[in-house]
Formats: C-alpha cells, structure tokens, sequence
C-alpha cells in the first residue's frame, strides 16, 4: 500500500531559540519561501500569519469566529471572515503560492472537499491536524472508556468544534484517493518534536501528536 | 376633535443656507471655465466650487494625506464645530491628536460632495447663468461625479497619493469608487458599512423620502428658493423615514421601547405620544435647520444609480483586477440598510482579484449608524489597520515635521 511504501523527507526544524513561536508554525514556516502569497485558513488571531509575514511572506487569512477576525486586523494582518467549508469555493484558481490548514481540518464539514480546494487556489498546500491515532488517544478509549481529552484538544465531546477527527494514516489514505503528492510529511510529538524519520510510520501514527504535511497537486498530467 | 401636531418650522433661516451653500465658512477651491468636471450624465459642469476642510498637516513628501468621504446627510465639518448647527464634527471621535485618524500623524481632507448644500456647487447654489439658485436646472450627479470632482479637489492640493481613503455609507461608496476608478492614488480603503450597489429595498425607501418632498406644497418644483420657503415638513418627514432606517429594532427598543412622553396615559390623539415619535420628530426638525431638500433629492438619487459591478460588463471582480490598494471593509450585524451579506461580496470580489483585503463584522445592535458612534472594536480595527498601511508605505510617523 501506498501508506507504508511512501518515504518522505524530513527536513531539519530550525529550533525557536525565542521560545516565542510553536513548533508546527515554524515547522510551516519553513516550508514555505519568502516572497511567497499564501492563505492561512482558519487562521485564529493571526499567530501563524505574523510569524510568516515577519520572514517576507505575503499572507491573508481566514477565520470563521469575529474575535479572531478582529484580533488579526488590529495585529495589521489581512484577515477575512469566513468559513472553510463554503467561502473557498469563491477564490479563483492558483491564487495562491501556498494554502494552509492549520489545525483546522478537524473542525471541517467536509474535510475532503476543502482538502480539494486547497489544492485548487493554491499551487501547494500544508495541512496539519491532531492525530486521532496518537497513544494518548487510544489510551483513553481504550483504557478509560471516554472520548479523549488532550491538552492541545481540551474539548468535551459535546461542545467541540471538532466533527471530523482522522489518523495520520487516514489522512495519508485520503490524499491516495484524491490523488493528492505527499512532498513533505512530518509528526509532531507531545513537545512538539519532529519523530524521527527512521522509524517506521506506524510508529509516527502511535507517537505523533499531530501531523503537518506538504502537499501538491497529483500526478494526472503534470 | 383629536390633536394635530405636525414638525416645528425651523429657527435657522433659509437665507443662512443659502449663504452657507455660495459663501461657505469652509475653505473653497474654484474651477472656472477652463476646468469643467465631467458629469457622467454628459454635462460639463463649469464654474464650480468643492468646499472642504482640512486637520492636520501634509508631510514633506506628501504621503500622509487621508481623504475622509462624508455619507448622504452629512458634511465636510468632521471635526470642528458646525457653523449652522453650532454642534460638534461628525467624527470627532475619530479624528484628532490620538484619534484613530490621528491628526499629529496624518493630513486628513474631508470635502462636502458635488451637489451638496454646504460649499461645494449644488442645487442650493447660484446658478451664475440666471443669477438664482440652481434648484432642479442642475445636473444630475452620480457617485463618480463625486469622486471626479475630489480627485480635482486633490490635484489643487498637489496630493497624488491618498494614504488612505476612507468613508461610512455613501461615503463608503465614493471609497469604493475610488478605488476602482483611481486605484493608483489610493494606498488604502476602508470602506465602512456600504455596498457595491444600492439595494432595491435601498432605493425604494430613498424614493419614498423623495416622494415626501415633492408633495410639500412649499416645494414649488423646487423653486421654493424664489418664494423665499423651504419643504421642511417634506424634508422631515423623509429624514424620519431616513433615520428609522440608520437604527435597528434592538436599538429604538433598548432606547425607547413603547415610553411615553412626558404623560402616562395616551391621548387618544395623533400627538407624539410614544417617546419615539418625538424623537423622530426632533430628528426631521433639526435636520432640515441644516440640510437643502433639493439636495437630498440629488444625493439620494445618486446613491440609487451606484452600482460599480454594472460600469464592467456586471462582473464585481473586473472592477478591482489587479489592484494593489489595501482593504478593509467593516460591516456591523445589526445594519439591515447595508447588510453584511453585502460586505461579503464585495470581499469575495476582491479575493476574486487577489487584493489584499480585510474583512470585519462588528458585533452591536446600533444598526446602520454604528459607523458614526462610540464603537471601540471599530476604532481598534480602524487604528491597526491605518497603522499597517503607513508601515507598508514606509511613512515616517514621528511627530512633527
């Protein structure tokens, strides 16, 4: 199967010397050259879009609570209010350099149709999410018998804005089926350190809190 | 037999207005002859005057300057006292040393429209043809009338590039016209509570303003300036219809609910007395103190002709391709005249053509108006916003100089 045959580079994370940023925005930011234009969906207060602004990136973002929105214009960031799952389709084809999806997939009604979109408006895509598959999770259902609660995920099961939570090997089966290129795949630990590429992916799907990845275009003519 | 109580006539004098409309208290730029503005109607419109007025200073490159675009019933006197009503600027809360538009930073320049009543040339005016006022002989002006004749305006002041244009309602389309027909000049737009196109339901109740008008038997087909009267019931009448639609439900409730006035039992009568009826009725009587009902004839109209989408074969998007101006628009959830469902296309133009565009909607229930009142959530985004074009532009925002 395509999910354990893949063999993906990780690149070197750059460590936060500031401590002032997350791993998995300077893990984004790195991806991502400068003099790009890029879209943050589902951008929150902007935290990701400043970060990649101060490196020369051109970034807009969109929201879907007014808080955020307004949180990130007064930042000076380029912040739109919108929802993922029905304000794309009014951006036109490769508008963008890069598209990001930042912890936001779960959140989704249609976690495939946005994926689609994405990869529709921007040339390349990163998409990063919680991994459902990680131990902690499992522990927790199977062991405790409860629908799991992370520090990253505090939500109760019915108040979350959460509807579709996947593993990194569902994620990674999703973009097979819509012939979706992996260029770059990367899990996070539980302190948001890089597992280790050597290790085989199912260990990446137990140990990786969560899952960024670098996407472009199928291989359908191109 | 019931009480009738109709709008009090007003105490400012007709001939003040008169005065105010050809010799403004405000500063004027005079075109003559040689420089007509080019009504979109056909007409070449010449003599004219824009009266405007202007806080802050121009920095040495010229780069700081803010062009402020009134709505329908207001005026170039944002911030300082109006010289008929003796009331403060429109804006004060916004525009100031500290302010927002911050006037130790920025060069702020708001005129009164094309067709106006307080300086620049209108139907209030004195047609140099006939020696009387202009009344319906004047030409019928359109929101890039408007902006056309500011861009004159601008060229006087040797101001090639707007820092920013900005403007609530009508003056929220004049931004958007700007930016669409000027896109060079204009660094950044934030155009509040406004629409790409008047609503049918916009127009509809513009026409019924209208309509009151034209039925005050003091109209006189708009020769009221002649016989030394003014339609002020008409006038009012139509502000009332105007103003219930600048408010929302939750606002005229939370303020008044169904209170009397001064009584605790009706009247049985057709007298004011809900405590909202009287205030309506201040409202249409203070207005017409200050405002020319041939004017709020030709603005309204105006108004009801924007439509930028329709000026580009109907497509929104072709109006702002390729533009580099930065935007942010700002709509407010209680605003049933200029939805937010109506910023949102506008925004989904201009993502259409990759401009860099910010969008907000403001959480209040003051309706319409909020654009003119204490809303903090507002200015935070109004200051940041301005704050990130003068950075993006490099202007130096030190103070002084």
């Amino acid at each position: 199967m395509a999910f354990q045959e893949q063999a993906l580079p990780l690149g070197g994370i750059a460590p936060d010397r500031t401590g002032k940023y997350r791993t998995d925005h300077l893990l984004v930011a790195e991806m991502i050259p400068a003099g790009s234009k890029v879209l943050d969906v589902g951008c929150g207060d902007g935290e990701l879009l400043q970060l990649l602004e101060s490196r020369g990136i051109d970034g807009r973002g969109i929201e879907i609570s007014r808080e955020g929105v307004n949180r990130g214009v007064a930042r000076g960031l380029a912040v739109v209010q919108g929802d993922a799952d029905t304000d794309l389709v009014n951006y036109p084809d490769d508008a963008f350099d890069y598209v990001i999806l930042s912890q936001t997939l779960q959140a989704t009604r249609q976690p495939k149709v946005v994926l689609e979109n994405l990869l529709r408006i921007g040339r390349r895509a990163i998409v990063s999410f919680p991994n459902f598959g990680f131990w902690k999770m499992r522990l927790q259902l199977l062991v405790g018998g409860h629908m799991p609660r992370t520090e990253n995920l505090p939500a109760t099961w019915y108040d979350t804005p959460n509807i579709h939570f996947c593993t990194i090997k569902d994620f990674v089966q999703l973009c097979d089926e819509i012939n979706v290129k992996m260029e770059r795949a990367v899990a996070l630990d539980l302190y948001g350190r890089p597992v280790p590429l050597t290790l085989p992916w199912w260990v990446w799907n137990m140990f990786g809190e969560q899952g960024v990845f670098l996407l472009s275009r199928g291989g359908v003519g191109k | 037999m019931t009480n009738v109580t109709s709008i009090s006539s007003p105490s400012i004098h007709s001939e003040d207005r008169a005065h105010e409309a050809d010799h403004p208290t405000s500063t004027v730029a005079k075109f003559g002859n040689d420089q007509p503005l080019k009504l979109d109607c056909g007409i070449d419109l010449a003599p004219f005057q824009i009266a405007y007025q202007t806080y802050g200073e121009l920095n040495a490159d010229r780069s700081n300057a803010i062009l402020i675009c009134h709505a329908l019933t207001l005026d170039q006197h944002v911030a300082n006292v109006h010289p008929l009503t003796g009331k403060a600027g429109w804006w004060e809360i916004m525009v100031g040393p500290g302010r927002p538009l911050d006037t130790d930073k920025y060069f702020i320049v708001c005129s009164n429209v094309i067709g106006g009543c307080m300086g620049s040339t209108g139907p209030a005016s004195t047609n140099p043809a006939t020696g009387k006022a202009w009344g319906l002989d004047f030409p019928v002006i359109t929101i890039p009338d408007m902006v056309r004749a500011q861009a004159m305006l601008l060229d006087r002041l040797e101001i090639k590039t707007l820092l920013c244009v900005i403007g609530g309602s009508m003056g929220g389309m004049q931004v958007l016209q700007w930016t669409a027909a000027y896109p060079e000049r204009v660094f950044s737009a934030l155009p509040v509570a406004c629409s790409t196109r008047h609503s049918a339901q916009n127009i509809a109740f513009h026409e019924l303003g209208r309509q009151a008008v034209m039925a005050d038997p003091d109209w006189h087909h708009g020769r009221y300036f002649e016989l030394n009267t003014h339609p002020h019931r008409g006038l009012a009448v139509a502000r009332m219809a105007g103003h219930i639609t600048y408010l929302s439900d939750a606002a005229l409730h939370r303020k008044f609910g169904r209170r009397m006035q001064d009584r605790d039992l009706p009247t049985f009568s057709f007298d004011a007395d809900f405590q909202v009826e009287s205030y309506l009725r201040y409202q249409g009587s203070s207005f017409v103190e200050r405002f020319d009902a041939n004017s709020y004839l030709y603005l309204t109209r105006a108004m009801d002709y924007f439509d930028i989408a329709a000026d580009h074969d109907g497509v929104l998007a072709q109006a702002f391709r390729g533009i580099k101006t930065r935007f942010c628009v700002v709509s407010f959830t209680s605003d049933w005249l200029f939805p937010t469902s109506e910023s949102r296309a506008l925004v989904h133009a201009l993502n259409a053509s990759s401009a860099r565009v910010s969008f907000a909607e403001i959480e209040t229930d003051r309706g319409h108006d909020a654009f003119l009142l204490d809303v903090p959530e507002f200015f935070d985004i109004a200051r940041a916003f301005l704050q990130s074009a003068d950075k993006a532009r490099g202007l130096d925002t030190s103070k002084g100089g």
